[in-house]
């Protein structure tokens, strides 16, 4: 077969592929954007909250341990169990599922990087700020109080004054968009950055697991995104959403939080299973046994876990019927899960064992995981559940799902892929403790607690009675947890002594079929490999040295900075170029922007806020001004005959990929407070309720005119632009924007003639939430429209240079239909 | 107070309650779930000790993945809606109704006649009990675990539940859902008694307060309105007419002061009321540093002694 690029290479080829990659050094690492830097970043500050989570779970066993305790009073073991709570699913369990992905995609698709690299460091530096200022606040006395569930009206503004929640609410925002700016990066990343020849087929596991997942963070995070917005007007404005009396329903909350937080539950499994595939078919040295079922179990998975958050509310009082109709749901959800530990037993059975770290951390979380899913079925059990639930069986069980699920993986992942990051081994010998130490310690913790949860004894206790048979589980457990602790101090403590960064790694001590296991440097490979099997470098024992004296494709530097090819999704036929940015401070000044603006929103400081907020928009709009380069004239020949050019428009484009996916989470969100509207309105009192009109079919029908106008005026700016964008494009883009505000105002106008304010009803309130959420959208399109008539005056816009408008359009026909779609539900 | 080791037990279920089929639903969980983790931690065993060997993948998928997970599945799903069936059918109208409304840290109890009290329920033996039940501020949740499974209490709604024990007895419930400072102290008794019993006990209930002939109790009863006690309970037959507190009619006749905190006496009486805080923090049960000792006993002799 002969190789894409032949022997031998041009001299100064390496230099140049070395010189554009250059490593960051000091004070610039800060400023650096690429996967080799981000993605370590954001392992270590996930591990952090990991152990500072896990701190707070200690003070909480020690005062546990004994009844009556008064280790910590009520008021700070309440905020210590929401802060663990929160911590642990937010700061820990969602960033680390995406940090391990950032990290590890590049290399095992074969891409120099992911496609938006700016993206992950911006999500990394918005999520690091504003986690540790969120964690900050246990310094404080004003860490949220209400669990990590909030569920009002506890956490309302009546019951909840003060700033806590708060803090819980606005906090939680930067999380979810930097969950959010994740899963587009890893989405695209993997559909179109994927090595020339690795069709989906081919991909490896975990890569589909990390394609479910993504998508699932694009449905699930919306309707938390709506919930927390829609309590934080409820406290900040008495906008009564949550409120009963006012036509609310507290009730409401629960549906939006478990319609992301059941889905949640396996967004931070799923990565943990795709990394055991991987690494079982490694350590077995075989192949993954059943490799379509275990794609198809993840797939499956991915959408039945958004069927069935209400079995978190079997206790609400709800219908039996209902009830057992998500039952049903949730005891499906086991098949595909043992699909996939059939999958491994095979596996397992198939292989001659490589006796390693990696191995004893898999088959602890075997015993773990299996345990977790079986009390998970139990759970699902509708009478079951009505004894067990929010009791501390429960506890149990949602640990040894989520050691199982994610710990021991991950785990199993840092010994197995240390050395892939610093170029040599932790451990064998620390490694074998640390496994030991945490198993004892997750059965020893947890498993009383099932016990204690039959005992009777429910969750979120701050202190319990002596003489109801609860002493001896709960001493156990927090025996356990010291046990457990060590177990982390010790592994913890050989990665901070042994990993380093290492610039160049040359090594394979797994004998790995996988690509990250070729030579890397901060480039990724030096050619970019043709793949053609499933486990290339089982297939192909010369595929090491040929990437790496660089026969195969882009061995050097096409476009004179970095890059990486984009291929088409399905059968990753190599398309274009894609030039990547090198280290920018830009991101990081937006990501900590980004988490001062909520910080300083929640504790009021609204001049600082205005002023984070402005400082954020900047530099997004500066790293915007750079993101839309003039394409090149030539074809730039990667190797193997195959010239492409270096820029691409319209629906191949990675952008638009990117821009797609936004939206889904866009719509999404809409389709969240949708929800949130037709159940209040099938609910208890009338809607509009008396005292209430709908808004008035005047305004109503000359804002949906707005909106079809401004949408039109912009399609016809579309045609004028591919004949080069003049003074027609010009006026026509005027034209839409003042359209677009026009039909905004309207809009407000309409709803100031409903007859009722936002504080006194959920009806006005949720009108009013619809209203604010459009307007969001209009001042999007508005800042998009002058940055793209700023763009035209310089001339840097033209029928191939158009990324800019194509984006702004694409999100000015969103907001129109969006627009006309409010306005249809208000006369509903 | 009472604190028998398993009175607030899922294991340990009352006879004829709706616990009694969960539990015995729960025995055939934890056996099969033991069994099921047993075969694969085996499974799994075998294949690190013996040799690689030639297993058929879509075969094991199919058997082991599919097939038997799905029947195991199924048949688990009948046997737990016929249990579920069974727990949550309506009762006829016979049943006796009690209204239970959760307050931010007790229950509030209301039987059909005006007997009302706080953190205590009495039921016949034998006879099908429905709870209303409700909250007055934030979400609470319902839950005598050797009688019934939870049931929510949310504001704006009203939820149901049916308890019934056929034995007589004294069980201990707790709230299960998380509900603000002192979550952890808002728990209460169940007793079921022989019917005669209950209905003496109800009669007794709905009655007005007596007064006491004890000069101890009578400046007892002086000093509750000139303390501003009277602004928060209500002891029917006085003129205590406050709403923010239980009811203290027959308080002395409860098994527990605090929601199954404290036992109840004299010298628990007298604590509570002079420093609740210490007790129970964050509850609005204020403190009454303003009497002292002897007040203290005056007053709490004649609330003990409303039986």
């Amino acid at each position: 077969v002969k190789l894409p690029n032949s022997l031998p290479r041009p001299a100064g080829e390496l230099e140049s592929l070395k010189a554009v990659w250059q490593e960051t050094r000091g004070l610039r690492l800060l400023s650096a954007v690429n996967n080799t830097y981000i993605g370590i970043y954001y392992v270590g500050a996930a591990l952090l909250f990991l152990v500072l989570g896990g701190a707070l779970a200690l003070l909480m066993r020690a005062q546990l341990a004994l009844p009556g305790n008064d280790f910590v009073d009520y008021d700070t073991y309440n905020q210590l169990f929401t802060m663990h709570g929160s911590v642990m699913m937010f700061l820990f369990a969602v960033p680390v599922v995406e940090a391990i992905a950032i990290l590890l995609l590049p290399p095992l698709l074969g891409a120099r990087d992911l496609p938006f690299p700016r993206l992950s460091a911006y999500a990394f530096w918005a999520y690091a700020t504003g986690g540790l200022i969120f964690f900050g606040t246990l310094f404080f006395d004003l860490a949220p109080d209400g669990g990590w569930f909030m569920y009002p009206p506890l956490t309302s503004w009546k019951f909840s004054p003060g700033l806590r929640a708060d803090f819980w609410l606005l906090g939680i925002g930067f999380i979810e968009i930097s969950a959010i700016a994740g899963a587009i990066e890893i989405i695209v990343g993997i559909l179109r950055t994927r090595a020339p020849g690795m069709t989906l087929a081919r991909m490896p596991v975990y890569a589909w697991a990390m394609l479910v997942v993504a998508g699932m963070i694009v449905f699930a995070f919306p309707p938390v995104i709506v919930a927390t917005a829609l309590l934080e007007l409820e406290r900040a404005f008495h906008w009564p959403i949550f409120t009963a009396d006012d036509g609310g329903d507290p009730v409401l909350w629960q549906h939006l939080f478990w319609l992301f937080g059941h889905p949640d539950v396996y967004i931070i499994f799923l990565p943990g299973a795709g990394l055991v595939s991987l690494v079982i078919a490694t350590m077995a040295r075989v192949p993954l046994a059943g490799y379509r079922w275990v794609v198809g179990s993840m797939i499956a998975t991915g959408v039945i876990s958004f069927l069935l958050w209400v079995h978190h509310m079997f206790a609400i009082g709800m219908p039996h019927h209902l009830a057992n109709l998500f039952s049903a749901a949730s005891m499906l959800v086991a098949i595909p899960a043992g699909i996939q530990v059939v999958a491994w037993l095979v596996t397992l059975h198939r292989g001659r064992l490589q006796r390693a770290a990696p191995t004893w951390f898999l088959l602890a979380f075997f015993w773990i995981f299996v345990l977790g899913g079986l009390t998970g079925v139990m759970v699902a059990v509708v009478p079951f559940d009505w004894q067990v639930h929010d009791s501390y069986f429960v506890v149990a069980h949602l640990h040894y799902v989520l050691f199982g699920g994610i710990v021991f993986p991950m785990f199993a992942a840092i010994y197995y892929w240390a050395p892939m990051v610093s170029g040599r081994m932790l451990s064998e010998r620390v490694a074998r403790w640390a496994c030991a130490l945490l198993f004892i310690g997750v059965n020893l913790t947890f498993f009383p607690m099932h016990v204690a949860g039959l005992l009777g004894m429910p969750r979120r206790v701050w202190t319990y009675l002596p003489g109801l048979g609860w002493e001896l589980p709960n001493l156990l457990a927090s025996l356990g947890a010291a046990v457990l602790a060590s177990g982390f101090a010790l592994a913890f403590a050989d990665i901070l002594r042994r990993v380093r960064l290492a610039q160049r790694v040359d090594v394979d001590p797994w004998q790995a079929p996988t690509l990250e296991w070729l030579p890397l440097d901060n480039y990724g490979t030096r050619s970019i490999p043709r793949v053609s099997s499933r486990e290339p470098l089982w297939d192909e024992p010369e595929l090491r040295r040929e990437v790496d004296s660089g026969r195969h494709f882009l061995p050097g530097v096409a476009t004179g900075g970095r890059e990486t090819i984009v291929t088409s999704p399905r059968s990753a036929r190599p398309e274009y170029i894609l030039r990547l940015p090198g280290p920018t401070w830009l991101p990081f000044i937006a990501g900590v922007g980004t988490a001062l603006f909520f910080f300083l929103l929640t504790v009021k400081a609204f001049v600082g806020a205005a002023l984070a907020a402005a400082v954020t928009l900047v530099a997004i709009l500066l790293w915007a001004w750079a993101s839309d380069p003039a394409p090149g004239d030539a074809l730039h020949d990667v190797g193997g005959g195959i010239r492409l050019p270096d820029a691409m428009i319209g629906p191949r484009s990675h952008a638009w990929w990117a821009m797609v996916v936004l939206l889904l989470v866009d719509g999404a969100i809409f389709a969240s407070l949708l929800f949130a509207w037709f159940y209040l309105a099938g609910g208890f009192s009338g809607w509009p309720p008396p005292g209430a009109t709908r808004p008035p079919l005047a305004a109503t029908l000359l804002a949906a005119f707005g909106w079809i106008a401004g949408s039109a005026a912009l399609e016809i700016a579309a045609r004028q632009v591919r004949d080069g964008a003049g003074a027609a494009f010009a006026l026509l883009t005027a034209t839409s924007l003042g359209l677009f505000v026009a039909a905004g105002s309207t809009m407000a106008m309409a709803l100031s003639g409903i007859g009722m304010g936002p504080q006194e009803h959920a009806y006005a309130a949720l009108a009013h939430a619809f209203f604010d959420w459009q307007a969001l959208h209009v001042a999007v399109v508005l800042v998009l429209g002058v940055f793209l008539l700023v763009r035209l005056q310089r001339g840097l816009v033209d029928a191939r240079r158009r990324a800019t408008f194509d984006h702004a359009r694409i999100l000015a026909h969103y907001t129109a239909a969006q627009g006309l779609s409010m306005l249809a539900v208000w006369q509903t | 107070m009472m604190n028998e080791p398993l009175a607030q037990s899922t294991l340990a279920p009352a006879r004829g309650s709706a616990a009694a089929p969960i539990g015995e639903l729960g025995v055939v969980l934890y056996v099969g779930g033991a069994l099921i983790l047993a075969v694969v931690s085996l499974l799994a065993l075998a294949g690190v000790v013996a040799g690689p060997r030639d297993a058929r993948a879509k075969r094991w998928i199919l058997v082991g993945g599919l097939a038997l997970p799905a029947v195991l599945l199924a048949a688990l799903f009948c046997y737990a809606l016929a249990v579920g069936g069974a727990v949550a059918a309506p009762e006829n109208g016979d049943s006796l109704r009690v209204q239970v409304t959760g307050r931010q840290w007790w229950w509030e109890v209301r039987y059909e006649g005006g007997a009302t009290l706080a953190n205590e329920l009495h039921i016949p033996v034998g006879r099908p009990v429905e709870l209303v039940l409700g909250s007055s501020d934030v979400i609470h949740s319902f839950w005598v675990p050797p009688l019934a499974g939870k049931v929510d209490m949310i504001p704006g709604r009203s939820t149901r539940l049916v308890i019934r024990s056929n034995g007589a007895g004294a069980f201990r419930g707790q709230c299960a859902e998380y509900c603000g400072a002192q979550h952890a102290l808002m728990a209460f008794h169940v007793v079921a008694e022989p019917a005669a019993d209950f209905e003496d006990w109800l009669e007794r209930q709905a009655r007005d307060a007596a007064p006491s002939a004890d000069p101890a109790a009578q400046r007892g009863e002086a000093l509750f309105f000139r303390a501003g006690c009277a602004s928060c309970h209500t002891i029917r037959g006085t003129a205590a007419r406050g709403r923010l507190g239980p009811d203290l009619t027959h308080v002395g006749s409860r098994r527990s002061l605090a929601a199954g905190t404290l036992g109840n006496h004299v010298g628990t009486m007298g604590g509570w009321i002079g420093d609740a805080q210490a007790l129970k923090p964050g509850s609005y049960m204020p403190p009454t540093d303003s009497l002292a000792g002897p007040e203290l006993r005056d007053l709490a002799a004649w609330l003990e002694g409303l039986e």
